[in-house]
């Protein structure tokens, strides 16, 4: 489990709200690898300073799953700001993970 | 199935495919032994068949039953929805949950919350059901309806792949699964699940004909094993599923040459003089009121004399009715009915479906083992079904009570007079015995005629009997033959009647004559005794003649003594 990004509030000063992510992928598949590249890359772009990421490898913490409800992996929970979100796949489809985050229109 | 069959089957499924038993009643007879071991089973029909029941009663079965722990992976109910949907049951989910007998995992997916990105796999199903199956050791996995899946992802190509290797990866772990699927336009399942899983198909389904629902179960396939290949009903009730098998396949079916007692005397003596063979099955038909009710009430009243055990079961009227009305004739059910020996179940047939009788029937035989059974009428099943499924079902449950050496009586309702050879729901080749009772409309009046059609492996009467229903009960009398025939009721009490008053007439007229002959008699004797008293005076006549003759030569005799004597005097 890493963090990624270290800021304490979930609301900065400017009133935006920050991005609270949870990534979950199984050891070190390719499909996991990429999902992380991909999902870095995304945020670093669009979300800089600006998101909380969180991976889990669910071989790890196969309770995890159960609460959860991780079906597919690798997977992508967007806890906050509402509504959540879940979304599956290696993040390699940058249009489409931009929606799931709420951020297609905004950009 | 006979003892040397059973090892020989047991021997085969050693030898070519172990399997794991359901314990849901009649599944692993027609399975011969249950599911593959270690393989994965689908399931599949149409929403409501019961296929979340059967998965879930064969999850909670091994885990109550064979010790076998079970996961139970819901992809559209929730543990504590499917646990309310089975207490009803007697199956208390909670308690099995909380003593690490069963697990059950619900999986939600909802398309609207997911946004696909990309590659993926299903590695998180197989984990959750890794992490499941080894904190309980299961043996038994049943994942309801994997279906669900493709309704919350878009992949169909990756779904496959995965699908495939789900299945790969089940077996390898070696737990029997089974998957649940629904039924598809022409295919088995919507998505072609039948594709991967190759060892086993059942298929559920639910029919509804004429407003009546029954419950079938086929299997479709079984690699490797022998498997009974018809649809076989299956009953949902207090106790989960029973399935029936429709036909046994075998007619081995052991005999017994004991007689069993109709209840009526004069009945018996027409069945070689001493009623039906036990273990039999008796049909009794005949147009309205001509007492068909009434034999099945005295053979179910005879049984419980004898302290065996019957069961009515009565389409037409409530016990009560039927206790009323044979009481009319002399026959008191109640008091083998407080006994506890004749038990009546009274069912309109429009309840359920003909199978769901026949199961029904079935569990309630079983249950009370009773050494009569009594079906009243038949004819009535009709309304729930065409005569070749009356007659199907009919089938099986004289098979089945064959078996159990049970004898029963059906009654049957025949709408015409006409006595033709094939009848009555077509059941009349299948029975052992068939009475039939006429009615006899003649002069006026109705009477009923009673005959045996046919009693097999006895000798038996081929007169027809006037059956007789009084107050005191029934009776066969014999009908009167005479130079105008057949003559019953009142026409042969008339005709009896006409007898009486002729061997009267004919007893005066010879009783006249005899008189006239004493009389004549006595003239003679009177006559005779005149002539004697004639004879006596002449012969006394005669005999005074004589006398005097006697006397006179004896006087002379004497006088001509006396005078010789004189003489010789008068000389000297």
């Amino acid at each position: 489990m890493t963090k990624q990004n270290t800021e304490p509030d979930y609301e900065d000063l400017s009133g935006k709200q920050v991005y609270i992510l949870r990534l979950f992928i199984t050891g070190a598949s390719p499909n996991s690898s990429r999902a992380i590249a991909n999902l870095k890359a995304i945020c670093e772009t669009h979300l800089k300073g600006n998101y909380e990421l969180e991976i889990t490898d669910v071989y790890q913490q196969p309770l995890i799953a159960q609460r959860e409800q991780v079906i597919a992996l690798p997977m992508l929970i967007k806890m906050s700001p509402l509504p959540v979100r879940r979304l599956i796949g290696d993040m390699s489809d940058t249009e489409k993970v931009l929606r799931g985050l709420g951020l297609s229109s905004s950009n | 199935m006979s003892k040397t069959q059973k090892k020989e089957n047991k021997k085969n499924h050693h030898a070519v495919l172990p399997k794991t038993p359901t314990g849901i009643t009649g599944l692993d007879e027609i399975t011969s032994g249950g599911l593959p071991l270690g393989r994965p089973t689908l399931v599949c029909g149409d929403a409501g068949c019961g296929k979340t029941l059967l998965s879930l009663e064969f999850i909670v079965r091994g885990a109550t039953e064979f010790n076998e722990p079970g996961v139970f992976m819901a992809f559209e109910e929730k543990a504590a929805e499917l646990a309310a949907n089975v207490t009803s049951l007697g199956f208390d989910l909670e308690k099995l949950q909380a003593e690490k007998k069963i697990k059950i995992d619900h999986v939600h997916i909802d398309r609207t919350e997911i946004e696909e990105t990309g590659e993926y796999d299903l590695d998180g199903l197989f984990i959750r059901l890794n992490y499941a199956i080894d904190s309980i050791g299961a043996k038994r996995v049943v994942l309801d309806t994997l279906e669900n899946l493709f309704s919350g992802l878009s992949n169909q190509a990756l779904l496959r792949a995965e699908l495939r290797r789900l299945f790969h990866w089940l077996k390898e772990k070696g737990v029997t699964a089974i998957i649940t699927g629904e039924r598809g336009d022409g295919k088995l399942t919507r998505q072609g699940l039948e594709e991967y899983v190759s060892d086993c198909v059942i298929l559920l389904d639910h029919r509804v004909i004429n407003q009546i629902s029954t419950r079938r179960l086929r299997i479709v396939k079984y690699r490797g094993s022998v498997h009974g290949t018809n649809e076989y009903p299956f009953l949902i009730d207090e106790d989960g599923i029973s399935v029936l098998p429709v036909t046994s396949l075998k007619l081995e079916k052991p005999v017994s040459s004991d007689r069993v007692s109709s209840g009526i005397p004069s009945l018996d003596k027409m069945l070689d003089g001493r009623g039906f063979f036990k273990g039999s099955s008796i049909l009794v038909s005949g147009t309205a009121g001509t007492g068909k009710t009434s034999i099945a009430a005295y053979f179910a009243s005879e049984t419980c004399r004898s302290g065996k055990r019957c069961i009515y079961f009565a389409f037409e009227e409530s016990p009560n009715q039927i206790i009323r009305n044979m009481q009319s004739i002399g026959v008191d059910l109640r008091q083998y009915v407080d006994k506890g020996v004749l038990k009546f179940f009274a069912s309109r047939p429009t309840l359920h479906g003909l199978e769901m009788h026949l199961v029904s029937m079935y569990k309630l035989i079983k249950q009370f083992k009773p050494a009569t059974v009594i079906l009243d009428p038949i004819t009535n099943l009709i309304t729930v079904g065409s005569v070749s499924e009356v007659k199907s079902m009919l089938i099986r449950l004289i098979d089945f009570l064959q078996e159990e050496q049970i004898t029963v009586m059906f009654t049957a309702l025949t709408l015409n007079t006409i006595v033709s050879e094939q009848t009555d729901e077509g059941v009349s080749s299948l029975v052992d015995a068939w009475l039939l009772v006429r009615d006899i409309e003649y002069n006026g009046e109705r009477n009923r005629g009673m005959y045996i059609m046919k009693s097999r492996g006895m000798k038996h009467s081929n007169q027809v009997r006037e059956f007789v229903i009084t107050d005191k009960g029934l009776d066969l009398v014999e009908v009167y033959l005479g130079p105008d025939g057949v003559l019953t009721g009142s026409a042969r009490e008339a005709q009896l009647l006409q007898e009486q008053t002729g061997e009267v007439l004919r007893d005066y007229a010879v009783s006249r004559k005899d008189r006239e002959v004493i009389r004549k008699r006595k003239v003679l004797e009177a006559k005779i005794s005149s002539l004697q008293t004639e004879f006596e005076s002449v012969e006394e006549e005669l005999n005074k003649t004589y006398q005097e003759e006697e006397l006179i030569k004896q006087v002379a005799e004497k006088t001509r003594h006396e005078m010789t004597h004189l003489r010789r005097e008068g000389k000297g």
